[in-house]
């Protein structure tokens, strides 16, 4: 079981949060033309990395927040959590 | 009754106090601290179990957790279990014991003319043998296999017995209180650190209890009561015994299994039987110590044959001899403290040492004692059937392939060392990559993934100086980087005798034209030629090897066979070691009941049961309930000896005719606000949302960005910045997440919060022609007439003194009202309404007319919005705007949604006007075509037609509009029925929707 630390709430149980996939996904914005390619990209097409990935992770047992989550998809290291609004290198 | 193999004062067991116990339906007795094996060997007997493939008598082979063989079926304080480890599971009075994989009996076992066709039984037989004629799969060879597999008898009765899971955090956790362990935890405990120390045995002190050893001129045993009196009192430590540490998983997460009560005669009725430990610790110090490895040796499983520190511990913890005329067989020196042990207790041991003669300060001290150490020396069978009687031994060549002297000498038992394997396995499970350690021919901990360090012997270290000195300053680094204090503790005096060197050697050769059987798993009943056809056969993995002979498989996970395996393997492959590699060690170490895995999470715990504040009325009104998700919900409401068919049909009609009430607090419920609420929802709905004006409701529906549908519900803007969402029962919380994904990620701009509020309101629909009337009587001083509170109308209103929330929304498709009041008054509100419904013919109805009603009206609900519908699919398109952008909307234009032929809803009806469709079904053209009969659609809902009195369904199909009024069949091959039917419009009754606007 993994140990997230929730930039909110601190380390907490894989058991408190839900797995929210790519968080490098943006959706087109709304009200604006967007190609068919693009936004077939945006709704089906994901990389499956193997190694970090950062991904998107909602503390549904506790505060409710989304977060980032920088995780190496084979190890399962994380390097790395932060708030939706922050940027992760 | 004496016991012919007890000493008469070692030990640490508890002599004051005799338990009775019976093996094989023999009573017997032993002490308290007796396991079933030391006390079974105190009564002379060794004979224990069958073996897994050959049925050959097996007996002890070790004293703890390294067992292959003494696997028992246990009865005690009322259940059976199988596979319970003899040389662990501690005596307790009444306790009975039964031998496993034998019939009719232990002493005579049929399945053992297995051993005498072993040349028809070897590595593969299965694969090879059972391939064919290929019909006698199912009826003889699955069930003949069936039978064969396994050891013990799993109980079929419930376990009536209590597990408990635990979560603890820890800085340290400590896995063994040997040495090293003991060192560590006390150099930790010593900087504040917060510590738990798990032993797996009743009794702390591992090898000090049984080595002959000083610390600070104390015995070994002393110093280690000393250290854990002193841990225990300490209140940043917690000390655990007869707790495995079984497993090393994630980010530092280690779980450990405790036998909490098994040894206790008596309990108090909530102390559970075990408890699973979850632990996360910042550091972890793995001293799970050295498991003794054998040396392969012809008839090496007859029972009798010990590894000789198990046969040490029996005679120094237990007070038991498991022999009178011991062999000691050994390639290194700490065999001789066993044989030194013997030599105490006025037994004569004969040393047979691999090694050339030389001296060591062990060898000279044996010497010395006058005892019979016979050099470059080893077993080559052992004679006897069920016990050892006497063995064949040899005197080696130079070069060890050959014998210079064969001859047979008498004994009872066989003591066999072939050196210390480090227990490796929590280390391997965290990701360390392990080494191959020449000076002691084995892997030992090298490159770590995971905040662990190995000490003491499962790093490769066997003196007690260096395990003491090892324990004494990681525990004390590790804890000091995270207390940030550090205590100076100074390193004991030891005292210990010198090893000298062990020989590299661990399989004995054959004499021409001698082929007993030579053992390396014992569990599995794997021996040298198995693994020699496996290569013959082209086995070159490790890991195929293990595969294909079943080598360090199953719950021993290759304790005491993995480097002899790995040993025969290079030596056969002409590799070396390292080279062949290891196989993947896997939790649990040692097995664990299921009960434990499991914990409370069984029956009603197995899920928190969600109930509605009016669930006791419900109750009490002989409500049958049905699950809905973790919701108990009344499906019907049970009159006399009324079916559910009967009822259900009873509470629908009684809605189309008078008026009923249901209880729809279940709901999800979401409150909106903010300045932009209406933005949002008009960019989450597909329908328009910003003009929805104050005191209105107004249904909506939303999609998935792949444009199926969703969820849908009713909000209702109950003030300016404020809007009360309903989802469905099962999506509450998924739309709850959906909401909150895109104010948080993808529009973080609007400033909208939301908030669950399901179980703040109760909830009734009152639903029926009669509903207004009933209504007024509810709220005397409130105009709800059709002007005053229209169909999709919101007001707020007193209710007997209680604020509550009135929405004139439907689900049934009748003239309808909603009603929320708070949670604490849900109760009151309901039996309000039973109360001054009577006259207006008021029943409440549940779930099964609650879906009868919106089925004939061509309502979706879940069965529709399966995941797989897009709004056109479900006649949902007129509240598909084309004016806005929402969730979803540009995949709505996707080719394959588009195309004439696309599955729509529909109604359909049985020809015969009396068969009910089953759910599930498959619209067919023809049903007497050849399989596989292309599907037109499928049936996703079916009721009896309270309005028309016969059944009606609804089902997606293929170009459904332009199907209407053709005939096809419903076929359900789960339900053997085949039905005529005819395809209709989805909406059967009030298609125009006027009884809602009435």
């Amino acid at each position: 079981m993994l140990y997230i630390k929730c930039p909110y709430c601190g380390l907490r149980a894989q058991k408190e949060f839900s797995y929210g996939g790519d968080a490098t996904v943006k959706r087109p914005n709304i009200n604006e033309e967007v190609s068919s390619e693009d936004w077939d990209n945006f709704v089906y097409m994901r990389k499956s990395p193997r190694g970090k990935h950062i991904e998107l992770w909602q503390h549904i047992a506790g505060c409710r927040q989304w977060i980032k989550v920088q995780r190496d998809t084979a190890t399962h290291e994380i390097f790395q959590t932060a708030k939706v609004t922050e940027e992760i290198r | 009754m004496s016991q012919p193999f007890r000493l008469n004062k070692e030990g640490l067991i508890n002599r004051n106090k005799k338990i009775s116990f019976i093996f094989n339906g023999k009573k017997l007795f032993g002490y308290e601290g007796d396991t079933i094996a030391s006390a079974l060997i105190a009564n002379g007997i060794h004979l224990v179990g069958r073996s897994f493939k050959y049925h050959r008598p097996r007996g002890f082979f070790g004293a703890g957790v390294e067992e292959p063989n003494a696997k028992l079926q246990v009865e005690f304080n009322g259940h059976s279990e199988p596979n319970v480890n003899a040389t662990e599971m501690e005596l307790v009075e009444g306790l009975s014991a039964t031998s496993q994989n034998c019939w009719p009996s232990v002493n005579f076992d049929i399945g053992a003319i297995n051993n005498f066709l072993k040349m028809f039984f070897p590595a593969g037989f299965y694969y090879k043998t059972f391939m064919w004629p290929k019909s006698f799969w199912y009826k003889i060879y699955e069930p003949f296999i069936r039978k064969a597999a396994g050891l013990g008898v799993a109980s079929i009765e419930k376990d009536k017995e209590r597990y408990e899971h635990k979560f603890e955090y820890c800085d340290l956790l400590v896995t063994g209180s040997g040495p090293s362990g003991l060192a560590s935890a006390y150099a930790a405990a010593k900087n504040g650190a917060k510590v738990i120390l798990a032993e797996d045995k009743p009794r702390f002190g591992g090898t000090l209890l049984t080595d002959d050893v000083s610390i600070d001129n104390l015995s070994g045993k002393d110093w280690a009561e000393k250290i854990i009196s002193e841990l225990k009192s300490m209140p940043n430590v917690t000390v655990k015994n007869r707790s495995q540490v079984f497993g090393y998983y994630d980010h530092n997460m280690l779980v450990m299994f405790e036998r909490v009560s098994d040894h206790l005669e008596k309990k108090s009725k909530f102390t559970p039987r075990q408890r699973l430990w979850y632990i996360r610790a910042k550091e972890t110090i793995l001293s799970t110590g050295s498991i003794e490895r054998p040396i392969v040796f012809g008839n090496n499983d007859t029972p009798g044959i010990f590894l000789s520190a198990a046969a040490k511990e029996y005679m120094k913890v237990y007070g038991v001899l498991v022999g009178k005329k011991p062999l000691i067989f050994t390639n290194n020196d700490s065999a001789y403290e066993t044989a030194l042990e013997f030599k105490k207790n006025n037994v004569e041991p004969i040393i047979l040492d691999t090694r050339e003669e030389h001296s060591s300060e062990l060898i000279d001290e044996a010497k010395s004692k006058g005892i019979d150490i016979r050099f470059s020396h080893g077993v080559i069978v052992a004679n006897g059937y069920k016990k050892v009687k006497s063995a064949k031994i040899g005197k080696l060549n130079k070069d060890k392939n050959s014998f210079e002297k064969i001859e047979t000498v008498d004994c009872d038992c066989i003591c066999v060392s072939g050196f210390w394997t480090p227990s490796v396995h929590l280390a391997s499970q965290s990701g360390n990559k392990l080494k191959y350690e020449e000076k002691i021919d084995a892997f030992i901990p090298n490159k770590k993934k995971q905040h662990e360090t190995s000490v003491g012997a499962a790093n490769g270290s066997f003196t007690l100086e260096e395990s003491l000195k090892n324990g004494f300053e990681n525990g004390s680094n590790l804890s000091a980087k995270i207390t940030d204090t550090k205590t100076e503790i100074a390193i004991p005096n030891v005292n210990e005798k010198k090893y000298g060197a062990h020989d590299k050697f661990w399989c004995m050769p054959l004499p021409k034209n001698e082929n007993p059987k030579r053992f390396v798993d014992f569990q599995n009943d794997v021996s040298v030629s198995d693994i020699e056809i496996a290569l013959r056969e082209g086995y070159r993995s490790i890991e195929h090897v293990k595969r294909y002979t079943t080598l360090g498989m199953a719950t021993d996970q290759g304790r005491t066979s993995n480097l002899n395996g790995l040993q025969l393997v290079s030596n056969i492959e002409n590799k070396i070691v390292p080279e062949v590699g290891h196989t993947t060690f896997r939790p649990p170490f040692t097995p664990i009941t299921i009960g434990t895995i499991v914990g409370r999470e069984v029956g009603m715990e197995y899920m928190p049961t969600r109930k509605t504040p009016m669930h006791e009325w419900h109750e009490k009104n002989n409500a049958v309930f049905v699950d809905a998700g973790a919701w108990k919900r009344p499906r019907y409401y049970k009159q006399g000896n009324e079916t559910l068919f009967e009822a259900s049909k009873r509470e629908a009609k009684n809605v189309r005719e008078n008026v009923g009430i249901c209880d729809v607090t279940t709901l999800g419920k979401i409150d909106i606000k903010g300045p932009d609420a209406a933005e949002f929802l008009n960019r989450v709905y597909t329908n328009a949302w910003m003009k929805l004006p104050i005191g209105k409701a107004r249904y909506g529906l939303m999609l998935r960005e792949d444009g199926i549908v969703m969820d849908d519900g009713t909000t209702t803007r109950i003030s300016e910045n404020h809007y009360h969402m309903t989802t469905t029962t099962a999506q509450a919380a998924n739309v709850l997440s959906h909401l909150e994904y895109y104010l948080q990620i993808v529009w973080p701009e609007l400033n909208v919060n939301v908030v669950s509020t399901t179980e703040q309101w109760a909830g009734a629909a009152i639903a029926g022609p009669k509903s207004r009337d009933m209504l007024s009587k509810l709220y005397p001083d409130l105009d709800v007439s059709n002007d005053a509170l229209p169909f999709m109308g919101y007001k707020e209103a007193d209710f007997f003194g209680v604020p509550s929330r009135i929405f004139r929304i439907s689900f049934s498709g009748e003239l309808a009202y909603e009603i929320n009041v708070k949670s604490d008054h849900g109760m009151f509100m309901w039996e309000k309404m039973m109360e001054l419904g009577k006259e207006f013919g008021n029943q409440p109805y549940g779930t099964e007319a609650l879906s009868t009603l919106r089925i004939e009206m061509g309502h979706v609900a879940g069965p529709e919005l399966d995941g797989r519908t897009i709004p056109s699919d479900v006649s949902l398109n007129g509240l598909v705007s084309k004016k806005k952008d929402f969730i979803g909307k540009n995949s709505l234009g996707r080719e394959a949604f588009n195309v004439e032929s696309r599955q729509k809803i529909v109604g359909l009806i049985p020809i015969d006007r009396k068969s009910s469709i089953p759910e599930g079904s498959h619209i067919v053209q023809d049903q007497n075509a050849k399989l596989p009969n292309p599907k037109l659609g499928h049936v996703s809902s079916s009721c009896w037609s309270v309005e028309n009195n016969n059944p009606f369904s609804l089902a997606i199909m293929k170009d459904g509009k332009n199907m209407i009024g053709k005939k096809f069949f419903a076929v359900s091959p789960l339900k053997n029925k085949s039905i005529e039917v005819e395809v209709i419009s989805s909406h059967y009754v009030d298609p125009e929707g006027k009884r809602v606007r009435s």
